[in-house]
């Protein structure tokens, strides 16, 4: 036996094992058989019919869509202010500031859902799709802080004092030269941010009141097991969108490193 | 060392030149940390000046301070007459090279250049020939077009030179802009800044710790340690006055031995240096000795001084010695040398170092021969 091919059958084994579930997705999604086993049945796209006749799923969609655009802005545009502030700036109690921000990273979910549910509850608030909106942002928020900071701490100062030697204010150093150099991270801070909050679940399940979410309306229907296969295609389309969507936000990354010239030091793929 | 700077073109040129920035005991503190301790420099207009220190010894913090970058704690900083507290950095009439060079990498060569003409008021047209024209001063006429990030770093210091001179600042100030360079390069950019500084005519100020570069280039030289100007004085006189050990030890290397202060007369003092004997310093080569010196000393520099074969003799003084160690460069050799009698009051020798040229038909001696060192009392200088 060759040095390292033990190594090799794990890495296979352990590559298979996490990413085979994923790839059943697909091959139920057109068996045309109702129960969620082999052997398999026929071929259909009838599930993907009912899928896009379904009103509720097309409203839980929209849901989760308005979710997830609103909280990766807000999160990536608070996580700006906050990734500035830490890399430029001085000022007291910086630290326990940030920590706070870093904080529903190591809390539970729950914890943080049930306290939201019960600060909103006692302030008389209703629950619509803006409480998740503000939950979202919550837990959005550390990891667009994490790579925003990463981003503009790989700025050059003098990039920004040249900017105000050569006659710009602040604020235009900051447009002119700041923003467009860190595009990059801000592309993958809304791009994380928008993945967190599509599939976030115990938030959405806490907070939404009765409306549901992408996560919540899967959950709700696997009580039904006829609807099974139309979750199966639904799980399909998601996985390919997600394809998708890395794919554009590496290319555009990959062309932000080209554009700058700076060495790739690795992006989520 | 260099023919452009010497002290009687400076003094052609800024005879009548008035003073583009002064400054008046300047303090800085961070936090507790005193940065800048009473600066008083005046810099003339049409000067090519440096600050040359190690490291730490404020000089890229007097820059910045020039530049607007930085506060001053105390004092007053003037530039062409006029008091800059509170005058930011885009309104003051300096700009800056940066030691990075700054070149924004997400624009072109000619966006960069151009990047300080946005608020101008003249047309597309007439900017894009100012572009044009800062690009074929520095040498790289045709360039606008290229992406940045693929300029080497010689070609990066261009853009960022036709970046700052494109707004027709009155003050050009340069931080360390030749350290990221390979020594060919930065020989070559010496000498083109030194031309670049003669064409435009206008101020420049140097921040650099390579005692050589601020030798080559520089009308003046303000010699810096721990937040305080030591010596400033032109090129040759740093080098062959420094008015302090410290400076001395800074610029070039000189060779110390510890003497003993016989007398003073009108022409100058009489010394008992160990090895060398008694000698009288000139009343123009005494300097000061430094706080934790080890008593007065004498100093020369390695090429003040020749050696000469064993049984040669010449008109100067001559003092034998043994060959301890024979460094060759090519077109000099270094030796260095044990003086008899040398090892003095406390017993510890002290070999000096001598430099001498490799001119055709002189052959390099060898380690432990006999050789005889030849000098005269006008080469030393006395720190007292």
């Amino acid at each position: 036996m060759k040095p390292g091919a033990g190594l090799r059958a794990y890495a296979l084994l352990y590559l298979l094992f996490l990413y085979a579930p994923i790839l059943l997705l697909p091959v139920f999604a057109f068996n045309s058989g109702t129960i969620i086993a082999f052997p398999l049945k026929g071929f259909t796209t009838q599930w993907f019919t009912q899928m896009f006749e379904n009103a509720s799923l097309r409203q839980a969609l929209g849901n989760s869509l308005t979710i997830a655009v609103s909280s990766s802005i807000f999160a990536t545009c608070l996580g700006i202010f906050a990734a500035r502030a830490s890399t430029r700036f001085d000022f007291p109690g910086k630290g326990p500031v940030m920590g706070l921000i870093m904080l529903p990273l190591v809390l539970p979910e729950i914890i943080v859902s049930i306290s939201l549910l019960v600060v909103l509850l006692s302030l008389g608030v209703q629950l619509t799709v803006l409480t998740v909106i503000l939950g979202h942002t919550l837990i959005c928020m550390p990891y667009a802080t994490v790579i925003l900071s990463t981003a503009f701490n790989s700025l050059d100062r003098s990039l920004e004092e040249a900017a105000y030697d050569l006659g710009e204010t602040r604020w235009s150093a900051f447009r002119l030269v700041i923003l467009p150099l860190v595009m990059p991270g801000i592309i993958s801070s809304l791009l994380m941010s928008f993945t967190i909050s599509l599939d976030e679940f115990i938030i959405a399940f806490f907070l939404a009141g009765n409306e549901p979410t992408l996560p919540t309306y899967i959950y709700s229907q696997l009580r039904f097991p006829k609807q099974i296969p139309m979750i199966m295609a639904l799980g399909t389309m998601l996985v390919v969108l997600s394809v998708i969507l890395l794919t554009v936000a590496e290319y555009f990354r990959r062309r932000g490193i080209a554009k700058t010239g700076a060495t790739d030091s690795g992006g989520f793929l | 060392m260099s023919t452009q700077s010497s002290a009687a073109a400076y003094r052609a040129r800024t005879a009548t030149a008035k003073p583009m920035i002064e400054c008046r005991d300047v303090q800085k503190y961070y936090g507790d940390y005193h940065a800048l301790r009473g600066i008083d420099l005046t810099i003339r207009s049409g000067e090519f000046f440096s600050l040359l220190g190690p490291s730490g010894c404020g000089k890229t913090t007097l820059l910045r301070t020039i530049a607007g970058f930085e506060d001053i704690s105390s004092g007053v900083v003037l530039i062409d007459g006029q008091d800059m507290q509170g005058v930011p950095a885009k309104r003051r009439p300096t700009n800056m090279v940066f030691q990075s060079y700054a070149i924004f990498p997400h624009l072109t060569v000619a966006e960069n250049v151009g990047f300080g003409l946005r608020r101008d008021p003249r047309s597309k047209a007439e900017k894009a020939a100012a572009v044009e024209e800062a690009l074929a001063m520095v040498g790289l006429k045709g360039y606008g077009n290229r992406a940045s990030h693929a300029l080497s770093g010689g070609q990066r210091q261009r853009v960022a030179l036709a970046r700052a001179l494109i707004l027709k600042p009155k003050v050009l100030l340069l931080d360390e802009p030749l350290s990221a360079l390979d020594r060919k390069m930065r020989e070559q950019m010496q000498v083109e800044l030194i031309k670049l500084q003669r064409q435009v005519g206008i101020t420049f100020v140097l921040v650099t710790h390579d005692q050589e570069e601020a030798l080559v280039m520089s009308d003046r030289i303000a010699v810096m340690f721990e937040g305080q100007i030591a010596q400033l004085d032109g090129p040759e006189a740093l080098y062959a006055h420094p008015t302090s050990r410290r400076v001395a030890n800074f610029i070039g290397v000189m060779n110390f031995l510890p003497a003993r202060i016989l007398g003073e007369s009108a022409t100058g003092v009489e010394v008992d240096v160990p090895g060398l004997g008694r000698v009288e310093i000139p009343a123009a080569n005494i300097s000061h000795a430094d706080p934790g010196d080890e008593g007065p000393s004498v100093g020369f520099r390695p090429e003040a001084v020749s050696l000469l074969g064993a049984h040669q003799q010449t008109g100067a003084r001559v003092t034998p010695g043994v060959i301890d160690e024979v460094v060759y460069y090519g077109d000099m050799t270094y030796y260095d040398v044990r003086l008899d009698g040398s090892a003095g009051f406390d017993g510890k020798a002290r070999p000096v170092r001598i430099a001498m040229r490799n001119v055709f038909g002189r052959e390099v001696q060898d380690v432990g021969t006999r050789a005889n060192v030849s000098w005269s009392p006008g080469s030393l200088v006395l720190f007292r």
